[in-house]
């Protein structure tokens, strides 16, 4: 998802001279292209996340698009008051873009795991909140990010997310149907799909057959949505993100208020795990959230 | 159009009503900047309703929020009557400067240290634009305890802004205690010229030397203006204690006699 969305955004960037892309000192071999095609867009400011935030948060507020990039906590947790004053307070179209979200920089250390970011983001007034499956969600969540001149969280994976495209070819909105199915929902957020599709093949050969549903976009409106397609039914929430505050207390919450019908479990990571180190998927399964965790969970939930 | 001196003198008196009236707290700090944002605002600043055609000015040190709404009502930017207002329920006009409902406001400020990077933005975004507008913020001397004003005075020279201009207002108190009590920051002109950029010291009750400071352009520049925090009461000058006391009615009146005497 990093590279697509590099690359997606310099298409964008080429035709819209708004567009930013200012780093804090990362992104080797990644920005490259960028740096090189639109010199004039691409700003490296060091290592300074604060400050960093502050200044584009100050281009915002005089028309530019930018876009901070860094790896996940340090756009988000080093700054979060710059985030909340400068840019969403303020209502500056200030993108942050977070690289590596969930465990995607398993192996550096806990500095490096973004796993509370949705929780932390998602308080915040006016910020949107976007966490794409793959690089056609990237494609999308990005131009819907540019439709509007709002705060806007972007959440990618580090790299390597299968495409859902090979298995799912519609068009799509701020849901998208990945599998269809009748026997309830199992609805994920983010680059966590490859590990739902493998719990499907799993739940298959016991006669269960939910609809998968990719939610690259965490608003109001995406869960209502979602808690619609759901009514008499049962949903599995997925995320590569801590339980407390995150996309599945997201539908939680809405359920209540809503008042639905809807029989809601939850699988995420394990707050007691977060000094493991690891490659992303080792730390995937030290976490529990493997295909037979989800499958297990679901079928309990279905049963 | 007042002059800078007259809009300094109806200033001091409003804000300390204001801070009275309202029970707010950092009258001192209010008093020590009014001369600087009466000059800016009187002779230097350039402010139409379009942002692209105006310079722009931060206050950083929010909480001179009472110092900063009477200059902006002396000089013709915000109605007088709307002084009135300050602190009270529903008021636009809080204890720390907010930009909503307040278009004259570019940014809520209140913690230390936003600003100057924020500033930095704006001035990086003139710069890009080719715009002939400028970018000054106003900060007080405790915010350069903040990181963030280290960092931005790496980036602001890194970035080549000429257009930026900070003022520091260096009262020598912060909350609890004097600066260097607190964590020293002297030599502090020099610090910032070791960041490169251009160091002007002045007497930050001087108007001349304030206008004269404010007109350099080859920046980024860094005004250090020697301030008294509570300038123009006697009782509340160098003192902490004024950092968070409201005058009751005695002072008050105690206070304005004073201002009126001294014509300041």
């Amino acid at each position: 998802m990093r590279n697509s969305f590099a690359k997606e955004l310099l298409k964008l960037a080429i035709d819209d001279p708004s567009i930013l892309l200012i780093t804090g000192d990362l992104g080797f071999g990644v920005l490259d292209d960028f740096a090189q095609t639109l010199p004039n867009q691409y700003i490296n400011s060091g290592i300074n996340e604060q400050s960093m935030m502050s200044m584009a948060a100050g281009l915002a507020s005089r028309g530019y698009r930018p876009f901070v990039y860094s790896i996940g906590n340090f756009p988000t947790f080093r700054c979060l008051e710059q985030i909340r004053n400068d840019v969403c307070y303020m209502d500056n179209a200030v993108t942050v873009v977070s690289i590596g979200a969930g465990l995607g920089y398993g192996n550096l250390g806990y500095s490096h795991h973004t796993i509370e970011d949705i929780s932390v983001m998602r308080a915040l007034p006016n910020m949107r909140i976007f966490s794409p499956g793959d690089s056609d969600e990237v494609l999308f969540v990005l131009n819907k990010i540019l439709v509007d001149t709002k705060p806007a969280y972007l959440r990618l994976g580090k790299g390597g997310e299968k495409n859902l495209n090979s298995i799912c070819k519609d068009s799509f909105s701020d849901l998208r149907e990945i599998i269809s199915g009748d026997d309830g929902v199992i609805a994920f957020t983010g680059g966590i799909g490859t590990r739902v599709l493998d719990a499907i093949e799993l739940l298959k050969k016991d006669g269960i057959e939910p609809k998968v549903i990719s939610v690259p976009v965490l608003s109001d409106n995406s869960i209502l949505s979602l808690l619609n397609i759901c009514q008499n039914k049962v949903l599995l929430t997925v995320e590569e993100h801590l339980l407390k505050g995150g996309f599945g207390s997201m539908v939680l919450e809405m359920a209540a208020e809503q008042g639905s019908d809807c029989k809601i479990s939850r699988i995420g990571l394990d707050p007691n795990l977060i000094s493991k180190l690891g490659s992303q998927q080792f730390l995937l399964d030290e976490h529990g959230l493997t295909s037979v965790a989800i499958f297990q969970k679901f079928k309990s939930l279905y049963t | 159009m007042n002059s800078s001196i007259d809009v300094a003198l109806r200033s001091r008196l409003s804000a300390v009503k204001m801070a009275s009236l309202a029970k707010a707290s950092h009258i001192g700090s209010s008093l020590s900047i009014i001369d600087i944002l009466a000059v800016l605002y009187t002779d230097i600043l350039s402010i139409t309703e379009n942002a692209e055609t105006s310079d722009s000015i931060i206050i950083s040190k929010g909480h001179a929020s009472a110092g900063t709404y009477s200059v902006l009502a002396h000089s013709g930017h915000i109605p007088l009557e709307l002084l009135e207002s300050y602190g009270q329920d529903g008021s636009t006009l809080g204890g720390h400067v907010t930009h909503s409902g307040n278009p004259r406001i570019e940014l809520s400020t209140g913690s230390l240290g936003h600003g100057i990077p924020y500033g930095l933005g704006i001035a990086l975004a003139q710069k890009k634009n080719g715009s002939n507008f400028r970018t000054f913020v106003v900060v007080s001397d405790g915010e350069c305890d903040e990181g963030t004003t280290w960092e931005s005075a790496l980036m602001a020279n890194h970035f080549q802004l000429s257009n930026l201009t900070i003022i520091i207002d260096r009262n020598r108190i912060q909350s609890l205690s004097g600066t260097e009590n607190t964590i020293a920051l002297e030599p502090l002109a020099e610090k910032w010229s070791a960041f490169k950029w251009k160091v002007i010291n002045v007497n930050g009750h001087s108007h001349s030397e304030l206008k004269e400071a404010m007109n350099e352009k080859n920046g980024p520049v860094c005004i250090i203006a020697e301030t008294i925090k509570g300038k123009g009461v006697s009782f509340m000058e160098n003192e902490v204690l004024w950092h968070y006391r409201p005058p009751n009615e005695d002072e008050l009146l105690a206070a304005i006699k004073e201002i009126k005497k001294n014509n300041l």
